[in-house]
């Protein structure tokens, strides 16, 4: 048993119901005690979609537990196939229902007899994967299932498109940006005259996953899920993929690049460095952003950099190659995802912390005191209490990282936006610390609180008040400082000496 | 479909294919309430995900609950059970020194039948901290049925004399014999409820739950017990049976005039005739005016998911709605029978069709009737609120009946508050002209 108050990523139905509800008419049914359906409620709520999400529950009940699912599962599937006339139903267990140990394949092979869809039985371990994994494995299942049917049925498209062209595979719902991300991936590829052959699964029909093979390579914009489809592909029909995310101006130019590369070996005969060149020049603005004064302002600030793999090591990247900017340490919650993290993030941050305990990652922010925070919702909240700004990266997200306006974070407009996150973050701290030295409109004394419990040191009267004259903004650093100092050698009470000693000793 | 006509109301039964909460999420409220409480959820990253996006931002505020999260260990039994939660609760209190630990069991803890009931007593006297068990899962229960059976695992904890409770408590000074209140409501509401009460001569001896658990009142054989919510059976019948006190069958305190039924019957029960109850109502149902213009005559939909319905439908008659379907995920009869009986008189004396209950409703079929039927509103929950409203349905989210301040006579404006608001909404939009903003139908 692990004692648990928040988590970074869900538990691995979520991953393949973000999946399955992504296409267009596949219709997921979880086998799920009553109430397991709150994944229709973010859905409908964070991504505010109009039309009914494409999930029900097969209700595991105390019956259930009497005597056994028996036709429940199978006249639940087979009721939604009169009902809703889906091209797939994909049978979901969740933690509880795989305890119970039914065999699911056997309710779905019966199904499938007697409806018109596909059933499929989405095969994840919900001990062992999350809602990353677990999305990326549907995907997978799902592709492997339509081309070994139109391998079957002889009908697989393998003949290549005579333009180079491209599947983009990974855009789920409830990703995040991953909408505007998509639009912005398009209107590169349309500019560098590659054809996009297919994106999955948002949006996509299962029936035209037959035509995947007809693209010369695939894209996989995000590590999470995508990539063991891409690999699958790769290995049935030797399409080739590219894995390189193109966040930033550098990542952007090397993706490119590669994807030049690639589709020149192909038989294509493409220079996209006059593109390159001028898109990072004169039609983006982050790179001469980074040339302004207003960037030199940010030179050798501290961040700290936590979030999923892909959003966190593009992050670390940019604000260390892009803006001059001090990445004290960089992390990611996905854990099995370490190595790729750690050799990507590699000479960009001091230090790079793996781990899905927000509590650590909240005592690591306080004692490394950063000027901002880039990372998820939960260190948004970490930043508010200790008084840093924080700009959101990346899932888990709340209702306000689903923007109703283009805001992609990839391609050169995503650079754009990156650099107001950045930018904006920054300066509203320094206008706070502004606020604070000309005696602002704050008078509490609140920063000095940090989220790690300090043992008690007493202050002298004198020592405390110099204290109260120090800048809010360093106030609680030198506390702190001051504190460990004294505890260091010993002493229990702060008196100015002691004060003098610390700052001559300590070096911020 | 069945169909079982009793006292002219027609209850049916669907397939149990709807949405609602997970019982769990009575810890959500609860914790806020009793004051010295930890809640430690006993089950897998599911339930901790639900809690997590359910109550939103409160989860940022260091909560007094957590997850034992279910690890593949302690399904296979690898784990010892007792040493697992002996490990969690010493560090629970060790951080937080609370008076007692609710321990809320899951369906995985059903499912691989983990003895919560024999491992507390024992553990409960190894480490000295009061341990509860609740058994507040999805394979049995709905939403706020879950703070049916935390309120019902604590009334066998009430003293039965002075000398089990350590702190003091308003010693019964009246003649009647003593009243304890039960569900858990937040405290000004609860202050609200008594006073109208007093203005009555009833005190009200003690509330279960109180503000800390150290003050759980007393419940000795033959005091009499009062409902505050429709939820409650499990609590009502654990009363009588365990505890041997006797309910006050009531309409419940939602509306004004649930409010003063319930004041009615209480005071009925304890002889004394109610004074200036009529005109108390009377100036409630005047300064409601103003909304009750606006629905009169409205058409109304309960899917049902938080077994308030059938109350809030009796409320929202008398304000003169037509209601087509009270949705309503369990029907206790016997507890709920005063309030059906209202429900009855006052269709009756509103000259309107009495509805049809439907218990464990499937959600499917009832998209179909709001389809035919276009009620003025739809209550229902957040997974077919945006959908309806893309269809040109007016909605109103049935969790926030749960979180409002619904009871007695001083918050009745809140509920219509709550019921216009999307009709108020739509009053100001009506003119732009647009309605349906699906492309499916």
């Amino acid at each position: 048993m692990k004692l648990a108050y928040w988590m970074y990523a869900g538990p691995a139905h979520i991953g393949t119901l973000r999946v399955a509800s992504s296409f267009k008419k596949v219709h997921a049914i979880m086998h799920a005690p009553l109430g397991d359906d709150y994944f229709n409620v973010m859905r409908s709520m964070l991504e505010r979609d109009r039309d009914f999400t494409p999930v029900t529950a097969s209700v595991v009940d105390r019956h259930v537990l009497a005597r056994g699912s028996q036709e429940k599962v199978v006249e639940n599937i087979t009721r939604k196939d009169r009902e809703d006339k889906p091209d797939l139903v994909i049978l979901t267990p969740t933690c509880t229902s795989s305890i119970l140990q039914e065999d699911l394949q056997n309710f779905v092979s019966r199904a499938s007899i007697e409806t018109e869809a596909d059933v499929l039985l989405a095969d994840v371990n919900h001990y062992r994967v999350n809602e990353l994994q677990a999305s990326d494995r549907t995907l997978e299942q799902i592709v492997a299932f339509y081309i070994d049917k139109a391998k079957f049925n002889n009908n697989v498209l393998t003949q290549k498109t005579a333009k180079p062209s491209v599947n983009i595979i990974g855009a789920v719902s409830l990703g995040f940006h991953n909408q505007h991300d998509i639009s912005e991936l398009k209107r590169l590829f349309n500019d560098l005259d590659i054809e996009i052959n297919q994106v999955i699964p948002e949006n996509a029909s299962v029936h035209d996953l037959k035509e995947l093979p007809s693209a010369w390579f695939n894209f996989v914009p995000y590590r999470e899920t995508g990539l063991m489809t891409a690999k699958y592909l790769e290995k049935e029909f030797n399409i080739p993929y590219i894995d390189i995310t193109p966040m930033g101006i550098v990542q952007t130019a090397i993706c490119i690049r590669s994807i030049q590369k690639l589709i020149n070996s192909l038989g294509a005969n493409v220079d996209y460095e006059k593109y390159i060149d001028e898109q990072t020049r004169f039609i983006s603005q982050s790179a001469w952003f980074s040339r302004s004064i207003d960037c030199q302002n940010l030179t050798g600030k501290k961040a700290i950099v936590f979030g999923d793999a892909t959003h966190a090591a593009a992050m670390t990247r940019i604000l260390h190659q892009e803006m001059g900017i001090h990445v004290a340490w960089s992390g990611t919650y996905c854990k099995y995802d370490e190595e790729w993290f750690k050799q990507q993030v590699q000479g960009f941050c001091d230090e790079v912390i793996i781990s899905d305990d927000h509590g650590l990652i909240g005592d690591l922010i306080a004692k490394t005191e950063p000027a901002a925070i880039f990372g998820t919702q939960m260190e948004r909240h970490i930043g508010k209490r200790l008084n840093i700004p924080c700009g959101v990266i990346s899932s888990p997200v709340h209702i306000q990282n689903f923007p109703l306006s283009y805001r992609p974070f990839l391609g050169y407009e995503g650079t754009n936006q990156i650099a107001d996150l950045v930018y904006n973050s920054f300066t509203l701290g320094m206008e706070d610390h502004l606020l604070e030295i000309f005696g602002g409109h704050d008078t509490t004394e609140a920063l000095s609180v940090g989220i790690s419990a300090d043992e008690s040191i007493n202050w002298s009267d004198e020592a405390q008040k110099e204290l109260s004259k120090i800048p809010g903004f360093v106030r609680g650093k030198v506390k702190r400082n001051t504190e460990k100092f004294a505890r260091d050698c010993s002493k229990n009470l702060i008196t100015l000496e002691v004060m003098y000693e610390a700052k001559e000793k300590v070096s911020s | 479909m069945s169909t079982v006509q009793s006292d002219a109301l027609t209850f049916e039964c669907e397939t149990g294919n709807y949405h609602t909460f997970c019982p769990i999420s009575c810890v959500s409220w609860l914790y806020q309430k009793i004051e010295d409480s930890f809640f430690l959820v006993i089950g897998t990253k599911t339930c901790g995900y639900f809690l997590q996006n359910a109550m939103g931002v409160m989860i940022f505020a260091e909560p007094r609950y957590a997850m034992a999260e279910l690890e593949e260990g302690d399904i296979s039994a690898k784990l010892n059970d007792y040493g697992e939660l002996r490990r969690l609760c010493l560090q629970i209190k060790k951080d937080r020194n609370p008076s007692v630990i609710f321990w809320i069991g899951t369906c995985t803890t059903e499912i691989i039948k983990m003895d919560l009931e024999g491992i507390a007593p024992k553990l409960e006297s190894e480490i000295r901290v009061p341990i509860v068990v609740a058994r507040a899962n999805g394979l049995d229960y709905a939403f706020t049925q879950g703070e049916d059976t935390v309120l019902a695992a604590m009334a066998q904890r009430c003293p039965s004399s002075m000398n089990d409770q350590p702190s003091s408590i308003t010693k019964n000074t009246n003649a009647h014999i003593p009243l304890v209140l039960f569900g858990s409501l937040p405290d000004p509401v609860a202050t609200q409820l008594m006073m109208e009460l007093k203005k009555q001569g009833i005190t009200v001896s003690g509330w279960l739950p109180s503000k800390r658990y150290t003050e759980l009142p007393i419940i000795q054989e033959g005091y009499y017990v009062a409902g505050v919510n429709p939820f409650l059976s499990r609590t009502a019948t654990t009363l009588m049976r365990r505890r041997k006190a006797k309910l006050i069958g009531a309409p419940f305190p939602i509306g004004p005039d649930g409010t003063r039924a319930w004041i009615e019957k209480i005071c009925s029960v304890f002889s004394i005739v109610p004074v200036g109850l009529a005109e108390r109502e009377r100036e409630i149902w005047d300064s409601l005016a103003d909304y009750i213009s606006l629905i009169r005559g409205k058409s109304v939909f309960f899917m049902g998911d938080n077994l308030l319905e059938v109350s809030l439908a009796r409320f929202l008659t008398r304000c003169g709605m037509t209601v087509y379907e009270i949705g309503i995920p369990y029907m206790d009869k016997r507890y709920q029978a005063a309030e059906l009986a209202l429900l009855k008189t006052t269709c009756d004396e509103m000259n309107v069709m009495m509805p049809t209950i439907v218990e464990k409703p499937d959600n499917y079929n009832q998209i179909d009737r709001i389809r035919d039927l276009k009620p003025d509103l739809v209550i229902t929950g957040m997974a077919h609120a945006n959908p309806l409203e893309a269809r040109g349905i007016n909605t109103k989210w049935s969790v926030e009946f749960t979180f409002a301040q619904i009871h007695g006579f001083t918050n009745a404006r809140d509920i219509l508050e709550l019921v216009t608001r999307p009709l108020r909404r739509n009053l100001s939009l009506s003119e732009l002209g647009w309605d349906v903003y699906s492309k499916q139908g």
